[in-house]
């Protein structure tokens, strides 16, 4: 189990590999369909946001507005990745992003720029929407919520010890990739 | 409240918050069986982790609370109408309360009105029988898991699948390929043999019903289970897909006639988050017994 901590810098990065247990702590902010579109589209990000060697996390998750005017994520699981496929590499350019965390992997374009720029994709527990909002310790802020709604609003969340699996690393390397070829030969054996 | 709103309200909160205990141990037996130390072994602790959680909290297992669909038996005579009005009505307290996810998108605006009611959703279905019992049964059907479902007309070509039990051995075991695990796996694999494009996944999600370890009493249909349970597990896909020994938890598979123009081979996948439940129902709409 390999602990990661913000700021997440590319010496950090670069030294993951596929396979690699990680524990996140620090800032991360969630991001998903609408907000990738944006960005993509040449939308601008509040200056709070700052993604540069930080983490974007696949998220559309349950948010609750506390008595004191505070929010809490009472359900916070990753969402399908590849959705993003098409903005995601061109993201992880612009905005100097060093991690995505999802679930189901992604394609060759985002494997390309992991290599490049040096970012990995890191792979959370689908479903597990209880652990994980409870590595959240807590909800920092909260942009275009008006605009984008609450599951497709940028969050800024302070994680501990958020659990995930280095799936794309910064080396070109896949496990999605492997695991499929290696559990299509072992069923062709089979047939 | 009516009793039956209330009875209602019930079971969704606890099929959305507590995984039935068939699958808790299912899940708890392939803990076990994973090499430990493994990135395979570390998801299925999260995942039991996640069921006790949820379980202790009264909160949604997955934030993907999933289409709802209710299966219905009952007598002669009993009030389909009232019903269907009533367990909307349940569904639509339940999202307030927060045991269901505003989930409910209209396809033609993509308008959410954070009810969970809509055409088709939630979803019934009825059947009568000559006792004079009322079961509920309510499944919550994941999206991320319908998306890596697969409809397969056979012969198939390509994977070299005839009209017979190993052509349908084939393109289950290449459903299961193509998944990965994209569908929350370890999985469930609902199938239904036959029918036609509507009858075939609607028939596939019914196994659903079925405890994962029960047997077919069909012969024939038991042995095509066993062979893919075991076979799909040796492929090595694992948990979420990070490689391991457990990639199904169980197979199910029921036949329905086909014309002798189609042949169809419908799979419905379910993820770990397999939420199922079921009650009994007295006169007053009051829950009897608990079905799983
Ligand atoms: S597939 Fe199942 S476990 Fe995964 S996110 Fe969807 S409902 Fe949750």
């Amino acid at each position: 189990m390999i602990k990661l901590t913000f700021p997440f810098n590319e010496d950090k990065i670069r030294a993951l590999k596929v396979g690699d247990e990680v524990l996140i702590s620090g800032v991360v902010f969630t991001g998903r369909d609408a907000v990738h579109k944006y960005l993509h589209d040449g939308g601008q990000l509040p200056p709070e946001v700052k993604l540069r060697d930080g983490i974007l996390y696949h998220c559309g998750p349950v948010v609750m507005k506390q008595d004191d005017g505070s929010w809490k994520a009472t359900a916070a699981g990753p969402t399908t990745s590849i959705r993003e496929e098409p903005y995601q590499a061109q993201i992880i350019k612009d905005f100097g992003i060093r991690g995505v965390i999802g679930k189901g992997g992604m394609g060759d374009k985002t494997l390309a720029a992991c290599k490049e720029f040096g970012c990995v994709y890191l792979h959370a527990i689908g479903g597990a929407a209880q652990v994980l909002a409870d590595c959240i310790k807590k909800v920092r802020n909260v942009y275009f919520y008006e605009k984008f709604g609450a599951p497709e609003a940028i969050w800024e969340f302070e994680v501990q010890d958020f659990p995930a699996v280095v799936t794309i690393d910064a080396h070109g390397n896949s496990l999605h990739k492997e695991v499929f070829a290696m559990s299509q030969a072992e069923l062709a054996k089979r047939l | 409240m009516s009793e039956l709103q209330n009875s209602l309200l019930e079971l969704i909160r606890r099929t959305s918050a507590e995984i039935p205990d068939d699958v808790n141990q299912s899940i708890i037996a392939s803990l076990e069986q994973e090499k430990k130390g493994t990135i395979a072994e570390s998801a299925l602790k999260i995942i039991n982790q996640n069921i006790q959680l949820a379980k202790r909290k009264s909160q949604p297992i997955c934030q993907d609370t999933g289409s709802i669909l209710f299966y219905v038996d009952c007598p002669v005579g009993f009030d389909q109408i009232l019903f269907e009005e009533t367990a909307k009505e349940a569904v639509k307290l339940a999202t307030k309360k927060g045991y269901l996810r505003q989930n409910s998108v209209d396809s033609l605006t993509g308008k959410n009105d954070g009810t969970n009611v809509g055409p088709g959703a939630p979803a019934f279905h009825f059947q009568q029988h000559r006792s004079p019992e009322v079961s509920v049964r309510l499944v919550l059907k994941g999206g991320g898991c319908e998306n890596v479902g697969a409809q397969y007309s056979l012969p198939n070509e390509k994977l070299q699948a005839n009209r017979d039990l190993d052509g349908c051995r084939k393109v289950i075991l290449d459903a299961v390929l193509q998944a990965q695990g994209k569908g929350c796996g370890p999985g469930i694999l609902g199938v239904c043999i036959g029918g036609d494009r509507a009858t075939g996944y609607e028939m596939s999600k019914t196994q659903f019903l079925r405890l994962i370890p029960d047997r077919n009493p069909n012969p024939e249909l038991d042995k095509l289970e066993q062979d893919i349970l075991k076979t799909a597990n040796e492929l090595g896909i694992g948990p979420m897909g990070f490689g391991g020994k457990t990639t199904l938890l169980g197979v199910k598979i029921c036949a329905a006639n086909r014309l002798p123009a189609s042949y169809f081979v419908s799979i419905s996948y379910m993820c770990w988050a397999y939420r199922r439940q079921g009650v009994t129902l007295d006169a007053d709409g009051k829950i009897g017994k608990w079905l799983y």
